[in-house]
């Protein structure tokens, strides 16, 4: 067993994995509007996470600040992209990704 | 010498052709031709009295700017008079014969419709003329000549209707065109090399330049000045109708008689032979230059006089006459004989003119008939107009004492004293002319005022056919009459300088000093000053004339001609069954004009229409253009189809991106 | 080491939860991954003594934006049909990118003098006493007053905006729209009508 405390690599890299992870989510669903919503909650986490690590191991209480932030705006956000989802099912009652291509060029 | 009076000169037939052009309407056929005739005449008095002020009162002549048109770059461009013996020399032969020719046109022109717009042209083409010879500068040269050729594409065309004047205008112009080219080119190597455009600074710097090498290519360069001379001949060829661009002169019979005679016959086509004689401080410095004019001289004098045996058209036989006699003068420009050149330029102008004028008086007579072959026999019903016509003719074949006699036997005496190189070929030529030229002349004559009168045959043949066109035929069966004064004042008017001009002048303005320092002649040239240590006065001149080669040729000739077309006209057909080759190619003018009309043209407008369908529609516009654009379009089409608009293909392409940046970055830095 | 221990086993656990979101089928699976994802974040954070966030984040996050998540999910009539059909042709390439993201920021974390910063570096322990609640509290309500407040007003307007967007009015109700009564001019509500009058018969 090691004998060292948490140290910053390793919050970095739990916290890039999550970020691949989140973003990997993002394009390999075809089929779910819903899935994608998480999928960015799951981004925002990754980087609150980065945010945290710094913080703690550089002593700075900033960082943390700004984490409170984050979290009040990932959460208005979710608010607010769940409302256009739930117009959106209304309108096209299909929340298949590969629908919804009306932006096209 | 006032540049009041000078600036008149040209300016009087300017302002009268402008008014008789612009308000023809308004001031009537009367008001159109007195005007005009009353500004050439002002003219020819003014250009009379300047040349009795150089020659007899010997003022200075005047050589300046008389008003500056442009001043770019420290270049001058001028309006600039160079007024001396030679310049005043031809004005007043411009301004008599174009005088004489107004008078006439009263007479000939009088039941045309476009009378007073031919007042006006031939008043601007007075104008056009004296500006080119009054010049001191290459740009009023150049102003100039294009404006002649210009006048003279308006004036062939004069008919405008009549298909055969516009391509005949069309090629006189575009034939003057190719000269043209040659001269521009010309004139802008001596202002690339003087840096000027006055006649002074290119006179001054000719010794030097004809030291000057001009590169063409990596390995060979040609003198300068031998370039340039040769390509302001170029442009006297083209103007001069020397050969090869000589076939617009005939063609050019296409207008009316009148500008037959001025000018194709005095003083247009004279302009090249001028600017030659102008040039002679540059000219006498290349020796290859001027072997090349009088290569080309020669060969015009001899072979288009040929071909006055075989035409049947009045007009065309003194059209060929008149390139012969260009070639002659030409010639006299390549051995240096400058005066010469001038001095048949000047009775070659009279006797020129009468000719073209009593041929037109013949074809009024004959209401409009041209063909010789259904004239003949006419001395008795227009005696004026065959008298004075014999006067021109026997002037043209240097009759001794005749006014032609003393220029065109000094031209082959000069050209055969020259040692210049193609000096021998040219004295065949034109000795072997002066039988070809008689031949043709007594040929005409003979047709025309002699022999049968065999347009009662065929207006035998015409009487009994249809009715129908009455103005047409209606005429056939008066008898042809004599012209009116209008028109036989001009012919005595001119048919007395053809006799009389040469034995008088001959003595100052050929050999003695007449010329002075306004024509350039380097000494070791002076053939005309060894030919005038041989002179002892026109008389004996005269007599001495009987002996000489020239005048048993020409005799040779007279009994040719009269024994074909007067004695036996069967002759005459015999001869051309038997050298029916021979009668070909003259009928074919040399095959000259089928080689423009069949290859050159054709080639010059395949490419012109290549490089319009290919170039222009198929480069510029196909693959530049449209091409671009097409390419712009479809590069865009490509482009659009990233923008799917589904979101997880956006986010594909983002993270892809990023892991490539993040990548890149990371394989830079270690 | 106590801490490095659970840190491993809830960091595992985490980015199993992570991949069960991706890949799960059934979106009410998803959310759920995605709350023991929250979860086990907030124990590592605990791990790090940021314990106010750690608290907030499971009860904002797991108990608020969760459960809309988990509300919007079953109100919507979901065809689970059809989302069983599987992954696209192209996925193993997604997968591929994904690792190479991954691969490059532990590259980046894990070279030496990259980012000049010693990512050997372990947190030191906060001394007892210290109060991770009163450390935030001290700089928000001071130096992050003003973003406080704008932050208040950011949830007012998603509020707003969430409402705006999928109210639905009930049709047929009779309402009073006080601008429209106050613009009525009076041609629209009274029309004079001549009327002749009866004549006795």
């Amino acid at each position: 067993m090691m004998t060292h405390a948490i140290t910053l690599a390793d919050l970095l890299t739990l916290s890039g994995v999550l970020f691949a992870l989140a973003v990997a989510g993002i394009f390999l669903n075809r089929k779910n509007v819903i899935l994608l919503l998480m999928c960015v909650e799951l981004l925002l986490l990754a980087a609150n996470f980065n945010f945290i690590a710094f913080s703690r191991v550089l002593g700075d209480i900033n960082g943390q600040v700004f984490v409170f932030f984050v979290l009040t705006v990932a959460a208005a956000e979710s608010a607010i992209g769940l409302a256009i989802l739930v117009v959106l099912f209304r309108e096209r009652r299909s929340i298949n990704v590969e629908d919804m291509n009306t932006l096209r060029g | 010498m006032n540049p009041h009076v000078l600036i008149a000169i040209p300016l009087l037939p300017l302002v009268a052709a402008v008014i008789a052009g612009l308000g023809g309407r308004v001031i009537g056929r009367a008001g159109a031709h007195t005007l005009t005739i009353l500004g050439v005449a002002a003219s020819c008095a003014l250009s009379m009295y300047v040349l009795k002020q150089l020659y007899a009162d010997g003022v200075p002549a005047f050589n300046g700017p008389v008003y500056t048109w442009a001043l770019t770059d420290g270049v001058h461009i001028d309006v600039g008079f160079l007024i001396d013996r030679l310049s005043a020399l031809m004005m007043a032969v411009v301004t008599f014969v174009s005088l004489c020719v107004h008078v006439y046109t009263v007479g000939y022109m009088n039941d045309d419709p476009g009378y007073t717009r031919f007042f006006s042209y031939i008043s601007l083409f007075t104008f056009s003329m004296l500006m080119l010879v009054m010049s001191n500068n290459f740009m009023q040269l150049f102003f100039g000549w294009e404006a002649v050729g210009t006048v003279s594409y308006l004036l062939i065309g004069f008919w405008f209707t009549r298909p055969s004047a516009v391509f005949a205008n069309l090629k006189a112009f575009i034939v003057n065109r190719v000269g043209d080219f040659g001269f521009v080119i010309g004139i802008a190597a001596v202002f690339s090399y003087t840096g000027s455009l006055s006649y002074d600074a290119a006179f001054a710097a000719a010794p030097h330049l004809a030291h000057a090498v001009i590169p063409l290519t990596a390995a060979s360069s040609v003198n300068a000045l031998t370039l340039i001379c040769i390509c302001l001949f170029i442009g006297a060829m083209g103007k001069s109708a020397q050969v090869p661009l000589h076939v617009w002169l005939p063609d050019s019979m296409e207008g009316p008689t009148p500008i037959s005679a001025l000018i194709h016959a005095a003083t247009m086509v004279t302009a090249g032979i001028f600017m030659v004689a102008r040039m002679s401080p540059l000219f006498e410095y290349s020796d290859t230059a001027l072997s090349f004019v009088l290569v080309i001289g020669a060969t015009t004098a001899f072979f288009m006089g040929l071909l006055g045996v075989v035409n049947n058209d009045i007009k065309r036989v003194i059209a060929y006459s008149t390139l012969s006699q260009l070639g002659y003068m030409t010639a006299a420009l390549g051995v240096s004989a400058y005066s010469a050149a001038i001095f048949h330029l000047m009775t070659h102008a009279f006797f020129k003119a009468l000719l073209f004028l009593a041929a037109g008086s013949v074809i009024i007579g004959m209401h409009h008939e041209q063909d010789m072959r259904k004239m003949g026999g006419l001395g008795k019903y227009m005696p004026i107009t065959a008298v004075t016509c014999w006067i021109g003719g026997l002037a043209l074949v240097a009759t001794p004492f005749f006014s032609g006699f003393y220029s065109k036997d000094a031209i082959i005496e000069a050209v055969g004293a020259s040692h210049r190189w193609g000096a021998t070929y040219a004295y065949w030529c034109v000795l072997l002319g002066a039988f070809v030229t008689s031949l043709y002349t007594f040929r005409l004559l003979f047709m025309t005022f002699h022999g049968e009168e065999r347009f009662r045959q065929v207006a035998a043949a015409h009487g009994h056919d249809d009715h129908d066109d009455h103005q047409e035929h209606g005429h056939h069966s008066a008898e042809p009459h004599e012209s009116p004064w209008v028109v036989t004042v001009p012919l005595i008017a001119l048919a007395i300088p053809s006799l009389l001009v040469g034995y008088f002048t001959v003595g100052p303005v050929l050999f003695g000093s007449y010329f002075g320092s306004s024509i350039f002649v380097l000494p070791a040239n002076n053939i005309i000053g060894d030919m005038a240590r041989e002179f002892h006065g026109p008389g004996r001149l005269g007599f001495h004339g009987f002996l000489g080669a020239p005048f048993w040729l020409m005799l040779a000739g007279f009994v040719t001609a009269w024994a074909c077309f007067l004695w036996r006209p069967s002759l005459a057909d015999q001869a051309a069954r038997t050298f029916g080759w021979l009668r070909t190619i003259l009928v074919e003018k040399y095959y000259f004009d089928w080689v423009n009309e069949k290859i050159i043209a054709p080639l010059t407008r395949g490419i012109g229409f290549g490089l319009w369908k290919v170039g222009d529609q198929g480069v510029i516009d196909g693959a530049l253009v449209n091409g671009s654009a097409a390419t712009v379009g479809w590069f865009g089409g490509v482009v659009r189809r990233v923008q799917n608009g589904y979101l997880y293909s956006y986010a594909f392409w983002i993270v892809i991106g990023l892991a490539a940046l993040l990548g890149w970055f990371l394989a830079r830095s270690g | 080491m106590l801490a490095q221990i659970l840190f491993y086993i809830f960091g595992t656990l985490l980015v199993a939860s992570a991949l069960g979101l991706i890949t799960a089928r059934n979106p009410v699976y998803s959310a759920l991954f995605l709350v023991l994802c929250f979860l086990d974040s907030a124990v590592i954070w605990l791990l790090t003594e940021a314990e106010f966030l750690a608290i907030v984040l499971v009860l904002v996050y797991v108990g608020a934006v969760m459960v809309l998540f988990l509300f919007v999910i079953m109100m919507l009539d979901i065809n689970l049909a059809e989302l069983r059909r599987g992954f696209t042709r192209f996925a193993w390439l997604g997968w591929i990118t994904a690792a190479a993201v991954i691969a490059e920021i532990v590259g980046v974390v894990w070279s030496h003098g990259l980012t000049g910063l010693d990512v050997g570096r372990s947190a030191a322990p906060e001394p007892a006493g210290y109060s991770n609640t009163l450390a935030l509290g001290q700089v928000i309500y001071t130096r992050y007053a003003y973003p406080f407040e704008l932050a208040a007003m950011l949830l007012l307007v998603a509020i707003v905006a969430a409402i705006s967007l999928t109210m639905r009015r009930r049709q047929g109700l009779k309402y009073q729209d006080i601008s429209r009564q106050v613009s009525v001019r009076a041609a629209d509500r009274v029309r004079i009508v001549k009327v002749e009058a009866e004549k006795r018969a």
